[in-house]
C-alpha cells in the first residue's frame, strides 16, 4: 500500500515538473497516434463511404470483413507489419523497423477497420437520407461521398476519435514494429508496460495518469463536438 | 427552343412482389404546360413522377423524352420530393451546392443564390441551417433550389400538402412563376383548388391505372369517369 502511495506522489510530482523523460514520451506517442488516425481516416472515410453507398457484387462480403477487421489482434497486426517492414520482407528496403515510422503504420493498420466500419454506419444513415436527392441532381460517384462525409463530419469525427482511442491504448503491435528503445520509439503504453515489469512505479504511474487524462479529453472533446453540432441544429430563440 | 421535351410515355408499367404498381400508363406532356396528376393515396403518383425524372426504372414499358438533350435528360429536370431533401447546410448552400452539381461556374453562383433566396422570400434565411427550418420554409427552399436550376422540366410531389394556407398561397405563387418562366411542371397534388388554379391538364391515376385524362376545364366541369367522379365528390365533401 505505501509503495503504491509514495509512486503516486512521485508520479505526480513527475507530471509537475514536467520530467524530461516523461514529456518525450507523451509527445511521440501523441505523435504516433495523431499521424496514424489521419493516415487512416484518409483511407477509412472514403471506404466507409463507398461501402454504404455503392452497390457491387462481394460488397457484403467486404462489409463482414471490414466488421471482422475491427476486433483484429494488435499483436497479429504487429506481427503482418513486422513481416513487410522486416529486412527481408517486401517494405524491408525503407529502413523503418524500430523507428517510429513503422509504429505509425501498425497503429494505421490497427484502426482503418474500426474507422471505415464506424463510418459506414453513419454514412449509410445520411445516404438513405440524401439518396432521391442526389440522384435527383445528378451528383457523380466522387462527389456523392465527399457529400456524405462532409455533412456527416461530426458523425464520422466520433469514428475518428475512437480510433484514436483504440491506437493510443494498444501495447501489442507497437512493441513489436517499435522495439520500445528509449529516447527513440518509446510511447506511453509500452513504457508503462517496461517500468512496471521493472518495479519503477512513478514512471509507470505517471504516464498511466497522463494517458488515462488523454483519453479523457479525447473523449470529452467528441462529446462537446457532438453538442455542439446539436445545438447547431436546434431551433434557435428568438 | 426544347432540351428534352416532348416526352413520350408509353405502356409505363412498375411491379414490384408480383403487384403491379403502376400498370400500363401512357400519356404524352408538350412543352409548356402544367400537369397534375390526381388521385386518391397509393394511386401511384409518386411513383409516376420517380419513373418520369428517371429514379426508378420501370418494369416494362418506357418514359420518351424525344428532345435532343434526351440522353442526359435528368439534367434538365428537377424535382421537389414529398418531403423535400435539404442538406445539412445553410439555406444558401443548398441553392449554391445544386446550381455547382449543374456545372453553374462559381463566379455566377452567388449571385444566382442570391436571387433565389430573394424570390422565394428567404433572403433572411439564407445563413440558417436547413435543418432547422419550419416545414413551410423548407417546401420553399426546396422549392428555391429547383427552380435555381432553370430546369426545361419540374416534377412536384405535393408541395403544399402539409402547410398552412399562408405557406401554401406563397408555394403557389412560386410554382405560378416558375411556370410563367417557361418551365413545364408536373405535379402530384390531393387539393382540387390547386389543379384547378395551377393546371392545365389532368392526369388522372387510381390503383396503378391512368383512369382519366383530360383538359382541367374539362375535369373539374364533367368529369368522364365514374371514378374521377366518386373522387371528385368525395374530396369536395
Ligand atoms: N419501390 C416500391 N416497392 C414496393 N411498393 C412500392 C414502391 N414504391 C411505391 N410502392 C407502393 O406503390 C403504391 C403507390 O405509391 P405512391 O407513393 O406512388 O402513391 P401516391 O399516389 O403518391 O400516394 P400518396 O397520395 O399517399 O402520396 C403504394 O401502395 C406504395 O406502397
Ligand atoms: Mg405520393
Amino acid at each position: 500500500m505505501r509503495e503504491i502511495a509514495e509512486g503516486f506522489a512521485a508520479a505526480l510530482k513527475m507530471i509537475a515538473r514536467l520530467d524530461a523523460d516523461l514529456v518525450q514520451i507523451v509527445l511521440l506517442s501523441v505523435r504516433v497516434s495523431l499521424s496514424a488516425v489521419i493516415l487512416a481516416s484518409l483511407v477509412a472515410l472514403p471506404l466507409g463511404a463507398a461501402l454504404a453507398v455503392f452497390r457491387f457484387p462481394g460488397r457484403r462480403a467486404v462489409v463482414v470483413l471490414v466488421n471482422a477487421l475491427m476486433g483484429l489482434p494488435p499483436v497479429v497486426v504487429g506481427l503482418v507489419v513486422y513481416l513487410f517492414l522486416s529486412r527481408s520482407g517486401p517494405l524491408g528496403f525503407l529502413g523503418w523497423l524500430f523507428t517510429p515510422a513503422a509504429m505509425i503504420a501498425a497503429q494505421t493498420v490497427l484502426v482503418i477497420p474500426l474507422i471505415a466500419a464506424v463510418a459506414r454506419q453513419s454514412i449509410a444513415e445520411l445516404w438513405t437520407e440524401y439518396e432521391d436527392e442526389l440522384r435527383s441532381l445528378g451528383v457523380g460517384p466522387l462527389r456523392t461521398l465527399a457529400t456524405l462525409i462532409w455533412d456527416g463530419r461530426f458523425a464520422l469525427l466520433t469514428a475518428v476519435l475512437a480510433g484514436f482511442g483504440r491506437a493510443a491504448a494498444e501495447v501489442g503491435a507497437v512493441i513489436m514494429v517499435g522495439g520500445n528503445i528509449a529516447h527513440v520509439t518509446r510511447v506511453m503504453t509500452t513504457s508503462i508496460a517496461l517500468e512496471t515489469a521493472k518495479g519503477e512505479l512513478a514512471l509507470a504511474m505517471g504516464l498511466g495518469i497522463l494517458l488515462m487524462a488523454i483519453s479523457l479529453a479525447v473523449n470529452i472533446a467528441a462529446y462537446a463536438i457532438n453538442e455542439a453540432a446539436r445545438g447547431r441544429a436546434a431551433p434557435e430563440k428568438a | 427552343m426544347s432540351a428534352i421535351l416532348p416526352l413520350s410515355v408509353r405502356g409505363l408499367t412498375f411491379r414490384a412482389d408480383g403487384r403491379a404498381l403502376l400498370d400500363d400508363v401512357s400519356f404524352d406532356v408538350e412543352p409548356g404546360g402544367c400537369v397534375a396528376i390526381m388521385g386518391p393515396n397509393g394511386a401511384g403518383k409518386s411513383l409516376t413522377l420517380r419513373l418520369l425524372h428517371g429514379l426508378a426504372a420501370p418494369s416494362a414499358g418506357a418514359v420518351l423524352w424525344q428532345g435532343p438533350r434526351a440522353a442526359e435528360a435528368r439534367m434538365h429536370q428537377a424535382m421537389v420530393f414529398q418531403r423535400p431533401i435539404l442538406l445539412r447546410r445553410s439555406a444558401a448552400a443548398n441553392i449554391d451546392y445544386a446550381l455547382s452539381v449543374r456545372g453553374v461556374a462559381k463566379a455566377k453562383r452567388a449571385e444566382r443564390v442570391a436571387e433565389a433566396l430573394e424570390q422565394a422570400g428567404l433572403a433572411e434565411l439564407r445563413d440558417r441551417n436547413a435543418r432547422v427550418l419550419s416545414g413551410g420554409e423548407r417546401q420553399l427552399l426546396a422549392l428555391a433550389r429547383a427552380s435555381a436550376l432553370n430546369p426545361e422540366v419540374l416534377f412536384l410531389d405535393e408541395p403544399t400538402a402539409s402547410l398552412a394556407p399562408a405557406a401554401a398561397k406563397r408555394v403557389e405563387q412560386a410554382i405560378v412563376a416558375i411556370h410563367a418562366a417557361g418551365t413545364t411542371i408536373v405535379m402530384a397534388t390531393h387539393d382540387l383548388g390547386q389543379a384547378r388554379r395551377l393546371a392545365d391538364e389532368i392526369l388522372f391515376l387510381q390503383d396503378g391505372r391512368l383512369v382519366e385524362r383530360a383538359a382541367a376545364s374539362a375535369f373539374f366541369a364533367a368529369p368522364k369517369s365514374r371514378e374521377a367522379h366518386a373522387y371528385l365528390k368525395g374530396e369536395l365533401l
